[in-house]
């Protein structure tokens, strides 16, 4: 069944190709659902660190940790339901402007995870327009392969200030992937990665 | 550190803003300030959210976040709708913080006056990043003064 109101890239080749052959120093924050199960299905990563609620909170939280690792890339993948609920931390993280930070957002214009009801972006909130409003220093909207690939190279780039993706992919229901939801263990493994003592 | 203004807190918030070892984020809302003290942490950095008690009606989802990661978090936060308040739109949530934060598991350390404050500041600091705790200190409208209008 092809849901309406969403676009054509298959998520889970998206965020497998972003991730693919990831630099060490990359780190990753997942927006709660399946967004996480996407980063999850790419292959799990000690420099990952999976949100499963606080919605709202996935770019913030990597706003937080691109300012505390100003040497690392720190790439937030969320989704289109999980960003509308913090449009006014797009704008925090624009005034901040961390030029290590780059948030892709996968919008399927819909909420997957309570039954596929159409999102603010599935009733056509053009969502990249929001970020390039309130300042991002890059704003694509990306709908094809190409396009794909371009973002994948363009993350591993530096930049000149926070990134922001907008991915239009299919309103597709997959298998769960599902990362470890203790929230102690991943932020003691993204700790230690990083090279600090857990007492 | 991460802060929504407010008047008790416009001294501090200055102080801030000229450190050049702080990094200072303006908010829309309180909330976004416990995603980013998370943030921080996972990265090896301390973080401040400083607000006035309306914003902790705005927190409590997020600070789920904090609460079941262990997060340490230190809060800031400066009392309206109690001590001679002349504006009954502060009243209900000024009535509702201490008992909202305590409702998702934050420990409240109120002060009084400011000697109070210095010490319940420093114990607050030890008790959020030494023992992973979720604090919020709240600072209460009688040592802040009320409100002149």
């Amino acid at each position: 069944m092809v849901i309406e109101h969403a676009g054509a890239l298959d998520r889970r080749s998206v965020v497998a190709r972003l991730l693919q052959d990831r630099d060490g120093g990359m780190l990753v924050v997942s927006g709660l659902g399946s967004p996480s199960y996407d980063v999850y299905a790419a292959g799990d990563h000690e420099g990952n660190y999976y949100l499963w609620g606080a919605m709202g909170a996935a770019s913030l939280v990597g706003l937080g940790l691109a300012q505390a690792q100003v040497d690392r890339t720190v790439v937030v993948v969320t989704g289109d339901g999980e960003q509308l609920m913090g449009l006014g931390g797009l704008a925090t993280v624009a005034i901040a402007a961390p030029p290590n930070l780059v948030i892709v957002v996968l919008d399927n214009g819909h909420y997957g995870e309570t039954g596929m009801q159409r999102s603010h972006t599935g009733f056509g909130l053009d969502i990249a327009s929001v970020a390039r409003a309130v300042g991002f220093a890059d704003v694509r909207t990306i709908v094809d392969q190409a396009q794909v690939e371009e973002m994948a190279f363009s993350i591993r780039e530096a930049a000149s200030g926070p990134r922001f993706y907008a991915v239009k992919i299919r309103a597709d229901i997959l298998p769960r992937s599902l990362p470890p939801r203790d929230a102690v263990y991943g932020k003691n493994r993204l700790r230690m990665h990083l090279g600090f003592e857990v007492t | 550190m991460s802060y929504v203004p407010d008047a008790g807190h416009a001294r501090l918030i200055e102080l801030f803003l000229q450190d050049p070892a702080v990094v200072a984020n303006v908010l829309t809302t309180e909330e976004e300030g416990v995603a980013i003290a998370a943030g921080a942490w996972l990265g090896g950095q301390r973080s401040v959210l400083l607000m006035q008690s309306s914003g902790v009606g705005n927190c409590i989802n997020m600070l789920s976040l904090a609460k079941v990661g262990h997060f340490p978090l230190l809060m800031l936060v400066t009392m309206r709708g109690e001590w001679a308040e002349f504006n009954s739109w502060q009243v209900p949530m000024g009535l509702a913080t201490e008992p909202a934060l305590a409702a998702i598991g934050v420990t409240t350390m109120r002060s009084n006056t400011p000697q109070e404050l210095l010490a319940t500041v420093a114990s607050a600091v030890r008790l959020a990043f030494d023992a992973d705790q979720q604090v919020a200190v709240i600072i209460s409208q009688r040592l802040l003064g009320a409100k002149e209008w």
